[in-house]
């Protein structure tokens, strides 16, 4: 009775959390399809301009055309296109800078949260005076000196957002550190490194993926508003802040240049913070 | 027969950082002041006090996770007071420790196989999932639990995995950190008789810290009893309830509750 | 008379059928200490926080009555029971370290339980506050009263809260483990005090441990739990003299007592605990079909 029994209330929460968990997935999972078969499956040429077409309604409305699902700008170009083919840079960026930015800054963070001693002197400062450059600044700054590009948004990122993991990762793996099962490593003789490897590293690698879902979200975000403010990549290309730029000024003629990349930007970002909470919970051996 | 630990005028000293100033460095608090005694082989040693009296101190020095300020410790002969790590890795095979709280102690995200695994690769064991097997099977936990979780446990059966890693490793001494306190007195019950038949099987040497007297009188043939840091008796089991000398004693030994309504207290 | 009187109360663990507390019955007399003991997981903390209504809001209670002072307690509106409670039982905590708020001094968290729900003038809750704490033998009062809970030690902490439990004259007090985080020296005294304070207040006292040789120094009547379920509930003299149930048998012979070490501890055997589960599981269908 008892043994049986014990799991009702936690199946219940785990319910809850698996529907967050499989919707964010699952819009992840659409866009991810769409940069990748971007070429077949956009209706239209994103970069083709015809004036004609220019400010297009979504089919739906009075005066649209066939072919142009979500509209046209002012330049006659697809919206849907636009958005398909602004995917790509965003996920590439979100995986990329978030990959690198988790990497540098977890490493750096467990380091200094278990080794302590001069390591940690080293790292925390170093992570104190970082944080005291304001970060939108110290990126156009950067962005500035090397030059709108892919690489600049990247590594801007990067060298911007390594402290949030570093920060928070040292602190998780100071408390672990106290634990008795890193005693209990070193009564068995294991070495520090190897103990911080296979004792620290499961027990913050929750952490680390929250902070990562949380961090690609950070980055479209991040890669918008510097399309946004036409530091990214060149403006043909097209990108989702690029084309909530362009939509700003033309917002009372035609809403469906704004709005779609807009919605778009939102819901992938929502969808990142919510897969890592639900991968926390996911990863957790006592939920689950 | 021979000492297998011999502890000589140990002191240990922390530095108090709650009291650090800003500049300089914090004073030091004495946690153990002149600690010396013999641990001969077979023998099962009490270790009793209250907080802060400086009992798993004592212990954590012995098997050198801190390290002494002053004084010594020779395990076997061996002086190992001041080895570093590197030199302390073979000998760590010989003196293990079962912890207080088993949940802290075993890594949540290790299967409690691995986490018995783990030590016994470590030294190099050459048959590794047998000695794992072989340890599940001394402390009475059914093989197939070498595949759960330690949450998936109760809190006897945990503190079992804790003896079960310790002793894998055939160790010739083991210190045991108040491992019971946290048990209800069946698990309890059960834990110590498990504990007081692998010393006489596996012909160990056990150092058992507790603030427990009942406890202590139940398995152990000796106490050392630890007031603020320093030894105040030393004595056979026996001897200590029937006639204990020092005033400390008395006083621990007055305040344990005894289930028995018709005791009253003075 | 019974001052507290509970009567069938079962809570489960909310939206599921997970039992918590399994028809629980039990009567505390004005004056009388009443021990709650079983092992954890057993239920006992859940009573005295079904009493105190501070249960967790995972739980919920599906049936029975809890009756203070000879009020209902459950029909009430919520406001009006926590009103009730508040004036009537307090709650002497297990951890002296987190009961008490670290960034506040001692004085006004005694005093607060006095101005808050008695409407005491301050002036006249602190001159209170200071005389509890000189009844609790806590030397220089006017130091504490200034002092924040870090500066004390845990038994001292431990002295305040039981000062600031009896500070608003509750007829019954909620002792949760009173003493499980302190050193037994320390125990003893803790004890004894609460003891003496009961005994001059004539207050009632429903005391959660699992310790029997705690149970058979301070209560007179007590009730054994397993699973949620009372098993035995007798007078503290016949329970170590003639206990009745198997389980309270099996209990008394796993607890460790020094003065004879010859006794072999025997943890509860598995046909006693078998026997413990077969009686609840026939105890749940009577309940399911009756």
């Amino acid at each position: 009775m008892a043994s049986n029994s014990g799991t009702d209330g936690r199946s219940q929460i785990r319910r809850r959390v698996g529907l967050k968990l499989w919707l964010s997935a699952g819009w992840l999972g659409v866009l991810v399809l769409a940069a990748l078969l971007a070429p077949w499956i956009a209706p239209q040429d994103p970069l083709a301009q015809d004036l004609f077409l220019g400010r297009l309604p979504p089919v739906w409305q009075q005066g649209a055309e066939p072919g142009f699902w979500l509209g046209t700008d002012s330049l006659g170009r697809d919206v849907l296109s636009r958005i398909l083919y602004g995917a790509r840079l965003a996920l590439i960026v979100a995986l990329v800078a978030g990959s690198l930015t988790c990497l540098i800054g977890a490493s750096l963070g467990l380091m200094a949260g278990f080794l302590r001693g001069w390591v940690d002197v080293v790292i925390s400062r170093a992570i104190d005076i970082w944080m005291a450059f304001p970060p939108v600044l110290f990126s156009i700054l950067l962005i500035a000196v090397m030059g709108p590009g892919l690489v600049s948004i990247i590594l801007a990122i990067v060298v911007i957002d390594w402290t949030r993991f570093a920060r928070v990762v040292r602190a998780e793996a100071m408390a672990q550190g106290a634990m008795d099962y890193v005693a209990s490593a070193q009564v068995a003789g294991r070495g520090r490194v190897s103990t911080m490897l296979t004792e620290i590293l499961p027990n913050v690698l929750p952490t680390i993926v929250v902070l990562l879902t949380l961090e690609m979200g950070i980055a479209v975000i991040v890669e918008a508003i510097l399309s946004f403010v036409n530091l990214s990549i060149s403006t043909d290309d097209p990108t989702w802040g690029g084309m909530i730029a362009e939509g700003r000024t033309s917002i009372h003629q035609a809403w469906w240049v704004l709005i779609f990349p807009l919605v778009t930007l939102f819901l992938t970002v929502l969808s990142f913070s919510q897969l890592g909470e639900g991968l926390k919970d996911r990863f957790d051996p006592v939920l689950r | 027969m021979a000492d297998l630990y011999s502890v000589e005028n140990l002191h240990l000293s922390l530095p108090d950082l709650t009291k650090k100033p800003l500049l300089g460095s914090a004073p030091r608090i004495e946690i153990l002041k002149d600690v010396s005694f013999a641990l001969p082989k077979g023998e099962i040693l009490g270790i009793v006090g209250g907080s802060g009296s400086g009992k798993s101190t004592l212990g954590r020095a012995m098997v050198r996770l801190l390290e002494p300020t002053g004084g010594k410790v020779l395990f076997g002969g061996q002086d190992i007071t001041h080895l570093d790590e590197a030199a302390l890795r073979p000998l760590r095979r010989r003196f293990q420790m079962i912890f207080q709280d088993p949940m802290s102690s075993l890594n949540p995200r290790h299967r409690v196989g691995q986490i018995i695994a783990a030590p016994l690769a470590l030294h190099g064991f050459a048959d590794v999932p047998a000695r794992v097997t072989e340890a599940l099977d001394h402390v009475g936990l059914p093989r197939h639990f070498a595949a759960r979780y330690p949450h998936e446990l109760s809190g006897g059966q945990r503190q079992r995995v804790g003896i079960a890693r310790a002793i894998a490793l055939r160790p010739e001494f083991i210190l045991a950190d108040e491992i019971v306190s946290g048990l209800d007195v069946s698990s309890q019950a059960q834990v110590l008789n498990l504990l007081e038949g692998l010393v006489k099987e596996l012909g160990l040497t056990l150092a058992f810290i507790s603030h427990d007297l009942s406890v202590i009188r139940r398995l152990c043939s000796r106490v050392l009893v630890l007031y603020r840091g320093a030894i105040v008796e030393n004595a056979a089991t026996a001897d200590l309830f029937a006639a204990p000398k020092a005033a400390y004693t008395r006083e621990l030994l007055d305040a344990i509750p005894l289930p028995d309504p018709d005791q009253l207290w003075a | 008379m019974s001052f507290l009187k509970i009567t069938g109360l079962s809570a489960r663990l909310k939206g599921t059928a997970f039992p918590i507390l399994r028809d629980v019955s039990l009567e505390v007399a004005a004056g009388e200490v009443h021990g709650l003991v079983g092992e954890s997981g057993a239920g006992k903390s859940m009573i005295g926080k079904a009493v105190l209504g501070i249960l967790p809001a995972s739980v919920e209670i599906t049936r029975g009555a809890i009756e203070l002072d000879g009020m209902d307690l459950l029909s009430l509106p919520p406001a009006e029971r926590r009103r009730r409670i508040g004036a009537t039982a307090a709650l002497i905590p297990q951890d002296p370290l987190t009961a008490l708020n670290p960034s506040r001094r001692i004085g006004p968290q005694v005093t607060d339980r006095l101005v808050d729900i008695l409407g005491w003038p301050r002036a006249r809750a602190e001159t209170r506050a200071r005389e509890l704490l000189a009844e609790v033998h806590i030397p220089d009062p006017e130091r504490v009263m200034r002092s924040y809970p870090h500066e004390l030690s845990g038994g001292m902490r431990q002295r305040i809260l039981i000062a600031s439990a009896f500070a608003a004259e509750p007829k019954l007090i909620v002792a949760d483990e009173p003493t499980t985080a302190l050193d037994v020296t320390v125990q003893k005294q803790i004890l004894k005090l609460i003891a003496e304070m009961q005994a001059r207040h004539g207050t009632a006292l429903l005391f959660v441990t699992h310790d029997l040789g705690v149970v058979s120094k301070v209560c007179q009547s007590l009730s054994v739990l397993y699973g949620g379920k009372v098993m035995e509930a007798t007078t503290v003299r016949d329970f170590f003299r003639q206990p009745a149930h198997g389980y309270s048998r099996a209990l008394l012979a796993a607890t460790p007592k020094y003065t004879d070490p010859a006794a072999s501890l025997t943890p509860v055997p598995d046909a006693v605990i078998a026997a413990v589960q077969a009686e609840i599981a026939a105890h749940d269908r009577s309940l399911r079909h009756g």
